[in-house]
């Protein structure tokens, strides 16, 4: 699934080129507040994040998680409720988010890993759902209602994040931030016994390498970062609710991901804009967003299961296979 | 050479994904002969069964059975030509008790044997017909394996190594029930490693090394070539 | 008035039975689920959009054809089943052989677009579907009044349950079935055409899931959510059971329903959640399942 990353670091020129598209794509992100909504492009970072700690662990581990709405919409409320209960200033509140997340998914992994494949997925997926359930009751989360009016505050007491580009530029940091963590893992020594694991677990196994603890560790990683997103969304747009725990969430993260292209780094962004930006245009007519993206789901899974951004790199690796 | 070949392979190529297995192999079987196919071990004797049957899907060159195109069929329509397989693992089913593992495989034509016929030739299938398939013990499981062929009116049966890892009396046994299907009239083609054995029931050998035929001669030339063959087969 | 550990009879009673209905459709869901994952290796994310389009069939035809309960049993299975084999020879089928989790994800975006088009088109609140009269009424069992459509629903199920089993395990479709789930290239090598035994698995697994929809619709309320939101328990059931054996998913369906109810009267708060935590136990106790075999 990761032709990505490999071919990557195998073609140095390409390496070179993608640093350039890098920094291009980074300008382009400090500018385009000017140009969009800065509303939905903050939307957009957050669940960009959101499909990159998700792919972690689908794309670097093999693992598909039908559960991660758990760690972001959990999160989401950790954070909203520090920030307005506790009266926590947001970067603090949101890196309580984060570790709220982080403990989740290692109770939730903890039981998930016993079972690999389609099992893993039923398993997350149940699991989460308890969780949803679990939500709803407890009086903390404000059932239905979800903690609203959540006040965005003075990051580190000092700068106003009720400024709209302020704010904007924040999610960006944290998003760049988390990217870069999930580069670094990917990358690691720890992110190539991921892929061996991933390619054949026996052997893993049989070359001595603890799997489980390797899969339980990425699996707390991919739910911390999810819950950077979370937590950042409760900041964002002040509010944290059911929605995003239930399992519609994670059905579209894991769209996301695969719309964009599962095992590579840039697809799940790719994925989360152009998820995003559908359901914002859907919004205004009448039709159903939940059949375009069951639709969506259909057409990427008989037509290209590689993603966009993965059918690109394959063309460009049979392009540059066939001239060498 | 008074008919046509009932079988009649031209110019087989198969492919294992990327490897390429079988060159050229050319192969004839008339109408009620038995034909043993010998060979080391991966000299694609298994290969050419499974090529023939279309278990092995990439495939080139020319199948015919009594001239029909077995290539362009889909797997379950070359049973229904008229070929019976029994596969080396024998491939009795565990969720299956005895009885429903014989009555698997669908009738094909007319004039496959009874259940009473078979169970006749089988005493021991018929004592242990309600028991889990995989309980058998290996001999009697090769037993059911071919018995379940016989039903189904077959005309041609493909034996791959069927005395394989057995005790001796069991390997009589076997070569005695291949011995009466001859005389029934049934056409076999048989992989074997055990030359007693296939010298007791084959009609013509066929010599295979690495994917392609190398020679084929009548079966009582056997004992005559045996010095050529330990060459070949490395025995 | 008696009691039990506190709690009155009735009230005991009348949890048991609710837990044995939920029970009821917990069994037949997790059986079709079984019989359709153990032969195309695809989890059926479907299978509750495929409940709900029973129960849709059955509220559609009585109140836009006239066609009431009794045809609506026979009509509405046959309806999804026919739609299911079309799914399976234009999609499905051609995810055999790839990663199962395709089969899964395909599955999920078509259970989102029908939920999706029934949401759209009515609404996601419930719509009412009246028991027939032969099984309106109560009868009073003694220790309880029972109503007499659940009693049906409890009866139909058992003989459902009981019918596809012994469809699997005593006929020749069956053991084709059986054979084909575990060599699928050998059975169709002796002549069995395996494809058509796929998309006639597929269809008749989805038919199971729109008669207990049609089960259900009395019941529970017709609503577009009520598949999705079961299944994902079902799956659960699923993983404590084990899918290596049909029986036993129909077992652990029974029991986990009533364990529910007893929770709604012992310690109600948890009953929402309590087959999840069993799910957990099990995984961490035997991971393959009660009945499962490691694979």
């Amino acid at each position: 699934m990761a032709v990505g990353t490999q071919y990557l670091a195998e073609q140095p020129k390409l390496r070179t080129t993608s640093m350039v598209l890098g920094a291009a794509a980074i300008a382009g992100m400090l500018a385009a507040p000017f140009f969009f909504y800065p509303v939905m492009l903050m939307s957009v970072l957050c669940f960009a994040l959101f499909a990159c700690a998700f792919n972690l662990l689908i794309g670097y581990v093999g693992l598909l998680s039908f559960g991660h709405a758990a760690f972001f919409g959990g999160a989401a409320y950790v954070t909203a409720h520090a920030a307005k209960v506790w009266g926590l200033e947001p970067l603090t509140s949101i890196l309580l988010g984060a570790a709220g997340a982080a403990v989740m998914g290692l109770i939730i992994g903890f039981v998930a890993i016993r079972r690999q494949g389609i099992y893993f997925a039923m398993i997350t997926l149940a699991l989460s759902q308890m969780f949803a359930f679990i939500c709803l009751q407890v009086p903390f989360t404000h059932g239905e209602d979800g903690i609203q009016g959540v006040p965005r505050g003075y990051l580190l007491g000092l700068i106003d994040l009720n400024q709209p580009l302020t704010m904007y530029y924040v999610t960006l940091a944290i998003f760049l931030f988390g990217f870069f963590a999930i580069w670094r893992i990917v990358n690691s020594p720890f992110g190539n016994i991921l892929k061996a694991i991933r390619e054949n677990e026996r052997r893993a196994v049989s070359l001595g390498y603890r799997v489980d603890r390797y899969k339980l560790g990425a699996f707390v990683m991919s739910a911390a970062l999810a819950g950077l997103a979370g937590g950042t969304k409760a900041i964002v747009f002040q509010f944290a609710t059911l929605t995003d725990v239930q399992w519609q969430m994670s059905g579209e993260v894991i769209l996301m991901t695969l719309l964009g292209g599962i095992g590579t780094m840039i697809g799940p962004i790719v994925g989360a804009g152009l998820v995003i930006a559908l359901q914002n245009y859907l919004a205004a007519s009448n039709f159903p967003v939940t059949v375009l993206i069951g639709i969506i789901f259909v057409i990427c899974v008989l037509l290209f299961r590689r993603g966009i951004v993965g059918e690109i790199l394959e063309l460009m690796r049979r392009k540059t296979k066939g001239v060498s | 050479m008074s008919s046509a070949p009932l079988l009649e392979v031209r110019g087989l190529n198969a492919w294992y994904g990327e490897s390429h297995v079988l060159h050229g192999v050319d192969l004839d079987i008339r109408e009620g002969e038995t034909v043993t196919l010998l060979g080391r071990n991966g000299a694609g004797k298994t290969t050419t069964l499974r090529a023939i049957m279309g278990i092995l899907r990439r495939r080139e060159g020319v199948i015919r059975l009594r001239g029909q195109d077995l290539l362009r069929l889909p797997l379950h329509k070359v049973a229904q030509a008229g070929i019976g397989y029994v596969p080396e693992e024998r491939g009795i089913f565990a969720s299956l008790n005895v009885s429903e593992n014989l009555m698997l495989p669908p009738t094909v034509s007319e004039g496959g044997m009874s259940v009473e016929e078979i169970y006749n030739l089988f005493p021991n299938l018929h004592e242990r017909r309600s028991s889990q398939g995989t309980k058998l013990s290996g001999g009697e499981q090769q037993m059911l394996a071919i018995a379940r062929v016989l039903r189904t009116g077959a005309r041609i049966i493909l034996l791959d190594e069927p005395t394989e890892g057995l005790a001796p009396v069991i390997v009589q046994r076997i070569g005695d029930v291949l011995v009466a299907l001859k005389k029934r009239g049934m056409t076999i083609l048989l992989v074997e490693q055990n030359f007693r054995f296939a010298k007791k029931v084959a009609d013509r050998f066929y010599l295979m090394e690495d994917g392609r035929m190398v020679n084929s001669f009548p079966g009582h030339e056997l004992d005559a070539r045996m010095d050529e063959l330990h060459e070949v087969l490395g025995v | 008035m008696s009691t039990i550990f506190g709690i009155p009879t009735p009230a005991l009673f009348g949890q048991v039975l609710i837990g044995l209905i939920n029970g009821s459709f917990y069994a037949m869901l997790s059986l079709g689920l079984a019989v359709i994952f153990g032969l195309l290796r695809v989890i059926n994310f479907a299978h509750g959009a495929q409940y709900m389009l029973g129960a849709f069939a059955a509220y559609l035809l009585l109140n836009y054809l006239g066609i009431g309960y009794w045809p609506a049993l026979i009509l509405a299975p046959l309806i999804v089943g026919a739609i299911a084999v079309v799914i399976e020879r234009t999609m499905l089928s051609r995810l055999y052989g790839v990663d199962p989790l395709y089969g899964l994800l395909l599955t999920f975006g078509l259970a989102l677009i029908l939920e999706g088009a029934f949401r759209h088109w009515f609404g996601a609140a419930g719509q009412p579907y009246a028991a027939p009269p032969q099984l309106t009424g109560a009868v009073n069992l003694g220790f309880m009044f029972m109503p007499i459509y659940r009693g049906w629903v409890v009866i139909a199920s058992l003989v459902i349950c009981l019918g596809t089993w012994l469809l699997i395990e005593k006929t020749r479709l069956g053991a084709y079935l059986r054979a084909a789930t575990e060599n699928a290239t050998l059975v169709q090598a002796f002549g069995v055409n395996v494809p058509l035994l796929l998309t006639l698995t597929y269809g008749l697994g989805a038919a199971l899931a729109a008669l207990a929809g049609v089960l259900a619709a009395p019941i529970y309320q017709v609503s577009p959510l009520m598949g999705t939101n079961l299944i994902i328990i079902v799956f659960a059931v699923v993983v404590v059971g084990g899918m290596g054996s049909i029986l036993g998913a129909i077992v652990t369906g029974y029991v986990l329903g009533i364990l529910e109810g007893l929770t709604k009267v012992f310690y109600p708060e948890a009953s929402s959640i309590v087959i999840f935590v069993i799910m957990a136990i099990v995984l961490l106790v035997r991971p393959a399942g009660l009945f499962g075999r490691e694979e």
